[in-house]
């Protein structure tokens, strides 16, 4: 009903634009693009509101106090670090000057002034947060740059798996190659593995038009398996130095990805986190600024057309595929070779990251600023969220079941967000009438 | 003539935001007559008469049903006062019977809850006689034609007891001799006491058929006029709000070379079954060749198969004497042929690109849209900006959204992207299909100014008016196969014959 009218009444509107003598009368599209902006925006930002309420609902009703809880999660998350206002000593040379930072520059001043002083504790924090996100960014990625062609890729954990079996392969094997090229090969060959994972469901589909959602999730299974007998027990890719753990060998030193945050040994922020930033921008020029993007969007928004349009829809769905696989295997790499290191059976079996992509990209609504905006905050979540940040008295496995909740919710929500959108454009509908309404009323809230 | 009106509006405002769809409309209804609702598309007809059937709620102004205000909050209230409609799109189960869907949410029972079937056939075969509405009672709603189709979907409307009958757009899925008995039919639902409101933007037919017209246009009643007194023309300017020219001018055709070739072609619909059976035909430069023929006698197949969309089963097609017969559809676009496909929403845009981008659907990989892969989004506005002021489309700009735009500036920027590439031949396929008056004729006119520059085009249409005006040779097409070739003088009635599958059933008995 909703869409019925929503159509008639642009249809009607376009019929008759009504336009004032003297007054910028705005265009019925542009009006309408404010609109879809404004939902757009919109509907996810309520939908976490929403999420964070009822997740708050749940914990009020276990007799915690929620907001002490979020506050919690929030500190744990280590985004409290970006609110430590103050002059700082940086280091200067030759002088005692102290800047003003919006953060702490160095946790070295404050281990001089005693121990493990908070904004540290929120250093280490936020180097977790950042390091889900990277991988959460580009299993993101995974899963939109697909959706973006048409196609429902669940089968980013498998690709995920398959990247980071080949970069941890990649990775322990050649030791005496130079650093910068060994990197670079582990890198582009755990891409390349992924793509390849991903295009077997694109090639599938293209052909025989066998259903991506079940092929990949049959790809995952295939992976998780497979991924379990290389690395488990007498796998060929087991390590050498015990045998009774199934677990795969070391990367090498020169394999790894440099850290630039943090203590290397103790999971710091690897440059991959500017490489899944880097990503995005060529996410959004790939989908925007080239002729495959082009082509990947027509295919997505309407096959027929595309066909009639003269692209090869077969060809768009294998390369979409392929390069949503990338993505994910590059995920891959950058847990191997960004501070895991290696990959064991356990990991490959308990990970969930490839399906934790997949709401990221509904809540970032497939967009390039989306998904970084919903990876921080799955991140955060996912971090802020493990006991050891929590209160002593917040018991363990409500704060574990929150995130997981709150997830939950978000997905749901985002997968009604007609509903939320629908509610969202009937609030217009039953202001009352005011003969024209004033230029661009939209653009505060969108923006 | 002064009857109480048995059904009165009386200043009905419906306002959407930012628009007013209905302006203090005031309409009558009397008793056993037929009152016709013109006006162009997006003009308030629909919104007026969703209100009256309780679909919307209007925001002012009163609905009289015999003379008492009548509140009408859903369909069931609009029934409840004798009000029935019968829809563009009919609302049937083709599953079920013709009775069954008739007494469908009012079966006659028997002890409560077995469908007494005996009495509903009964009622059925009754209801038919008495208003001259031959359908088969006991056949399945799957296998009757749609001009059937939409007889029983009167009947049940006359079934729930309705005196009065709105009638949206009916003519829009018969053919002429179909549209004729629907009108003898409407003369005998008048001759009952029915009254009935008819939908239309033909004007033709409404002059035809109904007693009073009013004409809406922008949301706002223009005038009220009787049958007599009412010219063409003169419904025409109070629709569109100026002098509309009804048949395109064109000089006599100046055929030359042939440029599309088709020989004995033979295509398979979706289920597997000949849809195209064995056609020849040739289109030459300047020359218009219109197709005409009922819906669903495989004219959708053969235009796929034409611009490769289609496989083809076996025979032969050339665009300017290159055999393209299993190009793919890119090979058609690169060897001249253009296309303007009868479904602008499902192939002709992509609704949620912008008319930038959807004006390169078939070009965006080549110069000057793009570099080795790159598309240069300035080009592309700059190329929207030129044809879009060309072909005089309204209602947004290079980025504008094409989900945007009215059906008419859709169809204009679907005419100027095939037209811009300079084809060499055209295929139109029902290209003012939902247009309206002054939207038809632009693409009419545009049409014949493409034939003046020796392009060869394929006029597909289900409206026989169409076909008549603007081709220079006239095909009709039934069951797949051509079945008469006509120059552009031939009467409308030998024609329609042709469609109906007449001719080849009295040559077959000859």
């Amino acid at each position: 009903m909703s869409d019925i009218e929503r159509e008639q009444r642009l249809d009607e509107q376009e019929e008759t634009p009504h336009q004032e003598p003297g007054g910028y009368a705005p265009s019925v599209a542009e009006r309408l693009a404010v609109y879809q902006k404004a939902g757009g925006v919109i509907t996810p930002v309520i939908t976490a509101i929403l999420a964070f309420f009822m997740g708050g609902l749940v914990v009020a009703a276990t007799g915690h106090n929620p907001f002490t809880a979020y506050k919690a999660i929030f500190n744990g998350s280590g985004l409290n670090w970006f609110f430590h206002v103050g002059s700082y000593d940086i280091g200067v040379p030759f002088s005692d000057a102290r800047i003003w930072f919006p953060w702490n520059t160095s946790d070295s001043t404050l281990a001089k002034s005693g121990g493990l002083a908070a904004s540290s504790l929120a250093a280490a924090n936020l180097q977790q947060t950042l390091l889900i996100m990277t991988t959460l960014t580009l299993t993101g990625l995974a899963v939109a740059f697909a959706f973006r062609c048409g196609l429902f890729n669940i089968g980013g954990q498998g690709q995920w798996i398959v990247g980071s079996l080949m970069a941890v392969w990649v990775g322990s094997s050649w030791a005496n190659m130079a650093k910068p090229y060994h990197v670079f090969l582990a890198v582009v060959l755990a891409a390349l593995a992924g793509a390849a994972w991903a295009a077997i469901a694109g090639f599938l589909k293209a052909t025989v038009g066998a259903h991506e959602v079940i092929t990949t999730i049959m790809l995952n299974w295939i992976a998780y398996w497979a991924g379990s007998y290389l690395v488990g027990r007498d796998g060929p890719l087991q390590n050498d130095v015990d045998k009774s753990i199934p677990i795969s060998p070391d990367v090498v030193q020169n394999a790894k990805l440099p850290v630039w945050w943090g203590n290397p040994l103790l999971q710091g922020l690897s440059i991959g986190f500017f490489i899944a930033i880097g990503m995005l921008v060529v996410f959004w020029i790939t989908l925007n600024r080239t002729t495959l993007g082009y082509e990947v969007r027509a295919v997505g928004f309407n096959p027929e057309a595309a066909r009639y349009g003269g692209i090869s829809v077969a060809r768009s769905y294998i390369l979409a595929m392929a390069i949503s696989g990338s993505f994910a295997g590059l995920g891959g790499a950058m847990d191997m070779l960004g501070w895991q290191y290696r990959i064991g059976v356990l990991d490959i079996q308990v990970s969930t990251i490839g399906f934790i992509g997949i709401a990221v990209a509904l809540l970032g609504r497939n967009t390039a600023v989306g998904i970084f905006l919903a990876s921080l905050l799955f991140a955060g979540l996912y971090v802020g969220t493990r006991s050891t940040a929590l209160p002593d008295d917040f018991p363990p496995t409500l704060a574990s079941n929150l995130t997981l909740m709150i997830q939950a919710i978000i997905l749901l929500f985002v997968g009604a967000d007609i509903i939320v959108l629908y509610v969202w454009q009937a609030r217009r509908r039953l202001r009352p009438f005011k003969g024209r309404s004033p230029v661009m009323p939209t653009t505060g809230e969108a923006s | 003539m002064d009857v109480a009106p048995v059904l009165e509006l009386r200043g009905i405002t419906k306002r959407f935001p930012g628009i007013v769809a209905n302006d203090r409309i005031d309409f009558d209804l009397r008793p056993g007559e037929v009152h016709a609702l013109l006006g162009e598309n997006g003009a308030g007809k629909s919104t007026l008469m969703n209100v009256l059937y309780g679909l919307y709620r209007h925001d002012e102004g009163e609905i009289l049903v015999q003379g008492r205000p009548a509140a009408m909050h859903s369909a069931k209230d609009a029934i409840g006062h004798g009000i029935g409609m019968v829809h563009q799109h009919f609302m049937l189960i083709p599953v079920m019977t013709v009775t069954e869907n008739m007494v469908l949410a009012a079966e006659p029972t028997r002890a409560g809850v077995l469908l007494d079937e005996g009495k509903a056939i009964e009622r059925v075969r009754d209801l038919s006689q008495r208003f001259g509405l031959a359908v088969e009672a006991t056949a399945r709603v799957q296998s009757i034609t749609v001009a059937q189709q939409q007889r029983v979907e009167i009947l049940k409307a006359l079934y729930r007891g309705a005196d009065i009958l709105i009638l949206d757009e009916p003519t829009a899925v018969l053919t002429p001799q179909e549209a004729r008995e629907l009108f003898s039919i409407i003369e005998s639902l008048k001759a009952q006491g029915k009254s009935i409101i008819f939908i239309s933007h033909k004007l033709n037919e409404v002059l035809e058929v109904a007693d009073r017209i009013t004409v809406l246009r922008r949301g706002k009643l223009i005038e009220t006029i009787g049958r007599t007194g009412a010219t063409e023309a003169g419904l025409a300017r109070s629709m569109v709000g100026r002098e509309v020219l009804l048949r395109v001018e064109k000089t006599p055709a100046q055929p030359g070379e042939a440029l599309l070739e088709v020989e004995d072609l033979r295509v398979l619909d979706e289920r597997g079954l000949e849809a195209v059976r064995g056609i020849s035909f040739t289109v030459r430069s300047g020359e218009i060749v219109g197709l005409a023929g009922v819906d669903g006698n495989g004219q959708t197949e053969l235009i796929d198969a034409l611009a490769g969309l289609r496989q083809v089963a076996t025979g032969r097609v050339a665009v300017g004497g290159k055999d393209l017969t299993s190009a793919s559809p890119h090979d058609h676009l690169e060897k001249g042929l253009g296309h303007i496909p009868e479904d602008r929403h499902r192939r002709g845009l992509v609704l949620e690109f912008s008319l930038a981008e959807n004006l390169v659907l078939h070009d965006y990989a080549d110069k000057p849209f793009s570099r080795i892969g790159w598309l240069l989004p300035r080009r592309l506005l700059a190329w929207a900006r030129r044809l879009l002021q060309e072909f005089d489309v309204r209602g947004g700009g290079p980025q504008t959204r094409a989900s945007a735009l009215s059906g008419g500036n859709q169809q204009k920027v679907v005419v100027a992207r095939e037209v811009a590439r300079d084809p060499r031949v055209l295929l139109a396929a029902q290209p003012t299909r939902g247009l309206d008056v002054g939207a038809i004729e632009f693409v009419h006119r545009r049409l014949i100014q493409e034939r003046d520059k020796g392009r060869a085009v394929l006029l597909v249409s289900l409206e026989l008016e169409e076909i008549l005006s603007l081709s220079d040779r006239i095909l009709a097409i039934y069951e797949g196969q051509v079945v008469g070739e006509y120059g552009p003088d031939v009467s409308e009635d030998e024609l329609g014959f042709a469609m109906a599958g007449g001719r080849r059933e009295r040559t077959a008995a000859a």
